[in-house]
């Protein structure tokens, strides 16, 4: 029997390591879509920036009430993750909660600690659940929260709340058989499981066996289903906040990134710099597609939990327009995601006659935005959902010299008066003289 | 009102302390100009050694660059910094927090490296050092004013609390809107918004803002930003209460006290 579960457990875990190493991987080469960007500098400023803003939840505090909740689930997933250890070693060998002989009286802190989390995870996810289904937290209903995106944080949040439900039945199971069999090593009292041992109590030991057992099973296969899950959900942040806030942009937020190519043209045309002898092919000018964006918009994009702070700033969006920051990060994911599975079919990827501006975001959207990075303040995960925007106003702009009548005007009088209004450049200087 | 010209200066061999960056808005625009001139007014009256590019300044590129079009902006910006270089300039102060975002912040990539300071943080410097000296009582002594901040300046490049002190030398009363700081809501003009017409939706930024800052009660709502100014009294305007509420920049305070 045991025997058969050290295989059973073994089986488990190569095929969900296989699963997981499958999704990584594609994710891997789906960022690798975008274009190159050597972020190599100030390294110690965004190692700073990492353990700030990711590990230490930093920017989640500018709303008490979730980053409490948060913080909670945070907490619990780190903490509670190490039991997970322990799971896998007792699972391979076929061992029973093997550090308890060695930890002793640390084992039961230890313990009581996960049981704590547990519970405020337990708690935690509740009012999450309350928040978003029943108080109806307006960012959470808005026009890109379809039926996919609510129902994903849902089954978030229960499968923790299942997971933690789980971990508490067994140690109660298990502390009942602590007394009655010698395989189950004692682990001190449990302050939560504890108190439902009472009910479980009449149940016979071969039953509670099984009980513990069941829910042995089901936290391990749960956290590991859950695992594989995660790649394909908006809950993929909670590994890659880490990273994203790594290679976050340190610039002050007014800076816009330079294009070089168009440096090299410009030079040579105002006669600064010799002609490059073979014109280089430029590439596109600003992003049409993923492709043309950097690899960390991909990067932040998959790091993106939909919690719609930056749309909820968004002057743009709280006067009725279009443009949702979230929005423009849930798209760029979507393709990627859509490229990603043609890709892995033998399909045409990127040559499947979409594309990310106009069959994912519009032109409205893109043209509302009026760069006030209230969107980049906001992200407790350092995404920047205006260097995409202007990625792809650079390619309507350049590419298609699509912008907006009124621009195009404006540029026109830039080029000719150099100012955007058209005046006379001989009179800028009238007003020190009326 | 005297205002010399980084060319004349340079004909008597001579190079001022500071670059005046006046700016399209500051140069053009009717009420942006009273702002220039309340600012030339200061500059004067603390016998500061500035100068004015004139008729040799052009647009950073700001708007175009935010609009997208990447070859007009660094055709603007490079032939800015062959004039600005070819004076030695070394430091700029601006009433524009786009001018001021700009020269600062993407001028250097491009061979433009100076010191440049927001005229809020100028006016701040000048208050902290002595040299402006306000009149007894003070013209808005005890009065509500409210700082609406530009999204260029606060989150953009982080300049929060020098605004908010200079009008604190004017012992006015500063209320702060609900939104302000980090989380100010913008006036609507960024991202060269200010020259086109708005998307369909439910409202305009700016009267949504204009909003904001009526429901402090107070009966003058500060900005330092030409757009801001634009979009704000369009705003009061737009809630019918300009008799009673005005917008002013940040250097007219101070030059109606001095």
């Amino acid at each position: 029997m045991a025997i058969l579960q050290q295989i059973l457990f073994i089986i488990t875990l190569g095929a969900a390591g296989y699963f997981i190493r499958k999704r990584v991987l594609r994710i891997r080469d789906n960022i690798r879509l975008g274009k190159k960007n050597d972020i190599i500098d100030r390294k110690n400023e965004r190692l700073n920036n990492m353990l700030l803003v990711a590990f230490g939840q930093k920017k989640m505090f500018k709303r008490p009430i979730p980053a409490i909740l948060h913080f909670f689930i945070y907490i619990g997933f780190l903490v509670i993750n190490l039991e997970v250890l322990e799971f896998v070693i007792d699972g391979m060998f076929g061992t029973h909660r093997i550090f308890a002989p060695y930890l002793g009286r640390v084992y039961n802190v230890a313990m009581n600690v996960f049981e704590f989390l547990a519970m405020a995870v337990l708690i935690a996810c509740v009012s999450f659940l309350i928040r978003r289904n029943i108080l109806k937290v307006p960012r959470f209903w808005s026009v890109e929260m379809t039926s996919w995106p609510r129902l994903d944080a849902t089954l978030i949040l229960c499968t923790e709340i299942i997971l933690m439900i789980a971990i508490l039945t067994m140690n109660a199971s298990d502390q009942i058989l602590q007394t009655r069999t010698d395989h189950y090593i004692s682990t001190g009292a449990l302050f939560f499981s504890s108190n439902v041992t009472s009910t479980l109590q009449n149940l016979n030991t071969s039953t509670l066996i099984i009980l513990e057992r069941f829910c042995w099973w089901f936290h391990i296969i749960g956290i590991l289903g859950f695992t594989i899950y995660i790649t394909y959900s908006k809950h993929l942040h909670i590994f890659m906040a880490f990273p994203n806030t790594y290679y976050a942009k340190l610039e002050a937020k007014g800076h816009i990134n330079n294009m070089p190519v168009v440096t090299n043209e410009v030079k040579s045309m105002l006669g600064l710099a010799p002609a490059p002898s073979a014109p280089a092919e430029p590439g596109r000018f600003g992003a049409k597609d993923i492709n043309d964006l950097s690899w960390n918009n991909l990067l932040a994009a998959y790091s993106c939990t939909e919690c719609g702070r930056c749309t909820s700033e968004c002057p743009a969006n709280l006067t009725g327009k279009k443009l949702s920051p979230r929005k423009i990060m849930m798209d760029t994911r979507d393709r990627m995601e859509e490229i990603g599975r043609s890709l892995e079919k033998g399909g045409q990827g990127l040559n499947d006659g979409k594309t990310l501006l106009n069959d994912y975001i519009t032109k409205e959207e893109i043209n509302a935005c009026t760069s006030c990075n209230a969107c980049v303040e906001a992200c407790p995960v350092m995404i920047n959902p205006l260097e995409i925007i202007l990625e792809l106003r650079r390619y309507v702009a350049m590419e298609e010299s699509g912008s907006p009548a009124s621009w195009n005007s404006m540029f026109q009088n830039i080029e000719t008066s150099f100012a955007p209004w058209k005046f006379s450049p001989s009179d800028r200087f009238n007003w020190a003289k009326d | 009102m005297t205002t010399p010209t980084m060319a004349e200066l340079a004909t008597k061999g001579e190079s001022p302390e500071v670059l005046f960056w006046v700016g399209c808005a500051g140069s053009f625009d009717d009420r942006a100009k009273r702002v220039t001139k309340a600012f030339v007014k200061i500059l004067n009256a603390t016998q500061t050694k500035f100068a004015v590019l004139g008729t040799e300044e052009t647009c950073t590129g700001d708007p175009a660059r935010r609009a997208g079009n990447e070859f007009l902006f660094q055709m603007q910006a490079m032939n800015n910094i062959q004039v600005l270089n070819g004076y030695g300039v070394k430091k700029i102060v601006t009433a524009c927090p786009h001018c001021f975002n700009t020269l600062k912040n993407e001028y250097p990539e491009l061979g433009g490296n100076y010191e440049v300071i927001h005229h809020s943080t100028f006016l701040q410097q000048l208050i902290n050092d002595g040299k402006i000296k306000l009149n007894g009582g003070g013209t808005f002594k005890g009065k509500k004013i409210t700082y609406h901040d530009s999204c260029y300046l606060g989150r953009a490049n982080n300049i929060y609390e020098a605004p908010r002190e200079v009008l604190q030398s004017l012992d006015a009363d500063l209320v702060e809107m609900k939104r302000c700081r980090t989380t100010g809501l913008c006036c609507g003009a960024g991202g060269a918004q200010m020259f086109k017409e708005p998307e369909k939706g439910k409202k305009d930024i700016n009267v949504s803002r204009s909003e904001e800052a009526l429901a402090t009660g107070a009966s003058t709502i500060a900005v330092a930003c030409p757009f801001c100014m634009t979009m704000m009294t369009d705003g009061v305007k737009n809630k019918e209460k300009e008799a009673e509420v005005k917008v002013k920049d940040l250097a007219e305070l101070i030059a109606e006290s001095i």
